[in-house]
């Protein structure tokens, strides 16, 4: 079925999530529901300290008592190293690094013992002079984090990872010279927690052979089937098998991009136990012992010419690493995204150091650096646009990116609905009659970019689907990709439904065996829609074909003419001409010599990896959107309320509208606490909120009614035209409403969460300046 | 030493013997397998572990179990009818998107049904204020109170 101006029967429609029925009525099993027989708990011991030596540690005790069946410190297990940097081991031996470090594990037959028995575990620790300050980490003299890490020309001794984070196009000093207007700002952005309501756990269990079963909650399954393959090279199973299982997934976010300390652990007790150890977070532990979103101190300088048109856009961060390496690290490689090729501007240079110290280290979350590169630009290009006496609308429309476009890191944007976006915004927020009240009342706006096609981070970007179709017309979809709540499954339905020509309620989707589903490289960079639906619609073409190849037979027409149209085979020439699916299926296999009506399709996107220089085109085709935003500043108390938001998306093709709302309202209101009200406090290295009492997430009654705009470009690589929509709804919440705070009472908020004490702080200098 | 309860629990009386410092939540997940129920939180913060008690809602995470004796519990899995059917509610969150990852979806639901079996026509304000003690981190809400609006009629 082609041509999108066809009536389609399941793309586009607001089909319910397939697996909501089992969610609403309490059957679905979470990986805090499952249980095995034999089944023992696991508990982890954490430092009480952000930076010690382990002077010793004795677990006779805690051996001893009874239900404890394995215990495990650094000093007994094989050497284990992880993480990208492959700076982190499951259990320090030598010395802790953070307050989040693993010192011991215990698993036991109930998890009240296990709890007891880390009670019974002693260590001596000598503690160490700390850091918590990324900047005086930098300095030379500054305490080691990591002794023998060494970095720069000279391989001096350092706490500054040697990463390459630097990106260049034109000639950025000339630029700025030639600016008849620069801006020059300091951002700041903190820790702030994925918040999944189910919390992290895991199952490993060995078989009689050694080979290792996880049951997880990844949103990488086959990536880390590779890292438990490691690890269990590393413990002398070197040619044993993984299988990982997931079960249903309270919610990812980013969280489970990687592999996690508690992971490896787990595997250790069940291979020391020869049971099989379930460990699951708690929700304290899940605060401070899983990875938040990367914090960034943003220096920025951008520039434009009379007319307001961008200059150049020059970028210094420094990036608060923690003690051990994950992929916060990684999202300067993302950050480049919207540094060049968010508006058009021809000279870039972006430079970013990633420093060690004794905090929390941050992982993938939502939108990967996207969020805090564009909360430092976009809010920019309205200081900017002040400064040169243009209407930040006007200063965004001169600027906005264009189908055909080539930007400075060499993306190839084809589809671009960024104009529109932009226009339906200052519509609907009437931004003419609304802008420059200064009354208490403001609007704003920013934009986004962000991959919407894929992402080539790996050598690989691609997912593999086999599809089979029994003798009754059910049409079984195995897909390597994650589906963690937000309709992946249903969306691979509905496109197979559509190319097929049968209805969603034919199609199975299985996603959560590695032992059965092909290889897919993961939950990430909202690549789920446009590479797993490529690769479900090109295997669903393929039993097509063989399927009209059957019955060309039997209908006596070439298969050129035929189709198949809600579970009938028809000729496109005489309509009466028809066979029911199932019969055509049966008279394929069930004779002599037959065949199975089966395919299988691996779709790799036709995207680049990033070269020496960070420039390619990391993606097929690129998601636009602009949120604008209507807030009221009550001057007494420095609250900040929502009276309006809007976002506007260029989807390419929405094939469940419904299910991308969805995707808009979370991630928007994910982005509106970021914006005002949500920070992983930690003082001195210790996460002092760990808990959702002190931890703001928004509830039922502060979201605002966000409306939503779908803008369909119709991009010719996306399955029926669709572009990722996962992250985009949290990349521009926080400069759209800083723009608007601006336009309300005149104060640049430069530094996240807009909280009321620090909007009355604002306040207070403006009218009092020092 | 363990003591005896006898209750009412999603229309059918039970009578056991447990510990007496078990909390709902522990009674409900691994004394009697009605996993349906979660724990977000531990601290009846978060909803996940919402049950209803004679009607009303409490978090079943800090709730004892032994003040259960006398008094009816409604579970999630006690919302489908004895045939099986989908309790309305249920059917409006499928239909209107209200589910993702689904793991507040147990309390959410059932938090609906208290609002609404109290307040049958309530206002947007008012069910946003009948949820607002459970937490979501994936829809954002909007679909969740859309549902809702939808059951009420309205």
């Amino acid at each position: 079925m082609g041509g999108f101006m066809e009536e389609f029967v399941n793309v586009g429609k607001r089909i319910p999530k397939l697996d909501a029925e089992e969610k609403v009525t309490g059957k679905a099993i979470y990986i805090h529901d499952l249980k095995v027989p034999g089944m023992l708990h696991g508990k982890i011991l954490y430092s009480p300290y952000p930076h010690a030596k382990i002077v010793s540690m004795d677990t006779s005790k805690a051996e001893k008592l009874p239900g404890v069946k394995a215990v495990l410190t650094g000093y007994n297990i094989p050497p284990i190293k992880f993480g990208v940097y492959k700076d982190n081991v499951p259990l320090k031996a030598k010395k802790v690094c953070s307050m989040r470090d693993e010192v011991a594990a215990v698993a036991a037959t109930d998890p009240d013992i296990a709890e007891e028995a880390l009670n019974l575990i002693k260590v001596e620790y000598e503690i160490l002079p700390a850091l918590f300050d990324p900047e005086e980490a930098m300095k030379e003299g500054a305490p080691l984090i990591h002794e023998e890490h060494v970095g720069g020309k000279e391989k001096k001794p350092t706490n500054v990872l040697n990463l390459p984070w630097r990106l260049v196009a034109g000639d950025v000093e000339e630029a700025r010279k030639s600016s008849a207007y620069v801006a020059e700002d300091r951002f700041k952005v903190t820790w702030v927690a994925h918040c999944c309501l189910g919390t992290s756990g895991c199952l490993a269990q060995f078989d009689m052979k050694n080979n290792l079963t996880m049951y997880s909650i990844t949103q990488i399954p086959s990536l880390a089937q590779r890292d438990y393959m490691e690890a269990l090279a590393a413990m002398g199973l070197k040619d044993k098998k993984v299988r990982v299982i997931k079960t249903v997934i309270g919610g990812g976010f980013g969280s489970k991009l990687d592999t996690y300390a508690f992971e490896y652990i787990a595997i250790l007790l069940a291979h020391k136990a020869r049971k099989p150890v379930k460990i699951l977070f708690s929700r304290e532990e899940e605060f401070f012992a899983t990875s938040p979103r990367q914090p960034a101190i943003i220096d920025i300088a951008q520039g434009c010419a009379k007319d307001g048109t961008l200059t150049f856009r020059d970028i210094r961060m420094i990036l608060d690493n923690g003690a051990y390496t994950s992929w916060g690290a990684t999202t300067p490689s993302v950050m480049m995204m919207p540094i060049s090729s968010l508006y058009k501007v021809p000279n870039v240079r972006y430079v970013a150091k990633c420093v060690y110290t004794n905090n929390t280290y941050s992982q993938a979350m939502r939108g990967y650096g996207n969020p805090q590169a564009t909360f430092a630009i976009d809010s920019q290009i309205d200081i900017l646009a002040e400064m040169a006496g243009i209407d930040p609308l006007d200063f965004r429309m001169r600027n906005a990116n264009t189908p055909g476009e080539v930007t400075p890191q060499n993306f190839k944007i084809n589809t671009c609905g960024l104009r529109e976006c932009i226009d339906v915004v200052a519509q609907k927020l009437d931004w003419r009659q609304n802008r420059g009240r200064r009354d208490g009342r403001g609007i704003g706006m920013a934009s986004m970019i962000h991959v919407g096609g894929g992402a080539r981070v790996y050598k690989s970007d691609g997912c593999g689907t086999i599809i089979k179709v029994d003798d009754f017309g059910t049409v079984n979809v195995i897909t390597g990709a994650t589906d963690m709540g937000q309709g992946s499954e249903t969306v691979i339905a509905q496109i197979v439904a559509e190319e097929l020509g049968v209805r969603i309620e034919d199609v199975v989707v299985t996603h959560t065996d590695t032992d059965i589903c092909p290889w897919d490289v993961g939950a990430h960079a909202s690549r789920t829609t446009f590479v797993a639906g490529n690769s479900a619609k090109g295997a669903a073409k393929k039993v097509k074909d063989q399927l009209l190849e059957v019955a060309a037979k039997s209908l006596g027409e070439s298969p050129e003419n035929l189709d198949i149209r809600d579970r009938t085979v028809f000729s496109k020439k005489d309509p009466e001409k028809k066979s029911p699916l199932g019969k055509v299926l049966r008279a394929a296999h069930y004779t002599a010599g037959g065949s199975m009506v089966m395919a299988e399709n691996f779709y790799d996107p036709a995207n680049e990896n990033l070269d020496r220089e960070f420039k390619g085109n990391l993606s097929v085709t690129y998601a636009y959107g602009t949120h604008g935003v209507e807030v009221e500043v009550d001057k007494e108390t420095g609250q900040v309320e929502i009276l309006k938001y809007i976002a506007a998306h260029d989807v390419g093709k929405a094939i469940n509208p419904m299910l991308l709302e969805g995707q808009v309202y979370g991630g928007a209101t994910m982005g509106i606490g970021y914006a005002l009200t949500e920070r992983l406090i930690l003082k001195d290295g210790e996460v002092m909120n760990p808990n959702f009492l002190d931890y703001k997430m928004l509830t039922a009654k502060d979201v605002p009614n966000i409306e939503t705009v779908v803008i369909e470009t119709n991009d010719p690589f996306g399955p029926f035209g669709a572009k990722g929509i996962g992250e985009p709804g949290s990349v521009p919440t926080a400069p759209a409403i800083a723009n608007a705070i601006y336009d309300a009472v005149g104060v640049r908020m430069k530094d996240l969460p807009i909280t009321p004490e620090k909007v009355l702080a604002a306040l207070k200098e403006k009218a009092n300046p020092k | 030493m363990k003591r005896t309860i006898s209750f009412t629990l999603n229309g059918e009386p039970i009578e056991l013997e447990m510990e007496p410092h078990l909390t709902l939540l522990q009674l409900l997940r691994e004394g009697l397998g009605l996993t349906g129920t979660k724990e977000g939180c531990g601290m009846g913060e978060c909803g996940a572990c919402t049950v209803l008690l004679d009607g009303k809602t409490v978090n079943s995470c800090i709730f004892p179990a032994m003040e259960a004796d006398g008094k009816s519990v409604t579970t999630i899995e006690g919302l489908t009818d004895v045939q099986g059917n989908l309790h309305p509610i249920q059917k409006a969150f499928i239909e209107y998107g209200a589910v993702q990852c689904g793991f507040c979806t147990p309390g959410m639901v059932l938090s609906a049904k208290a609002l609404l079996d109290e307040n049958p026509k309530p206002t947007e304000e008012e069910i946003r204020g009948g949820i607002a003690g459970n937490l979501c981190r994936c829809t954002g809400y909007l679909q969740i109170v859309q549902a809702i609006k939808a059951v009420s009629g309205q």
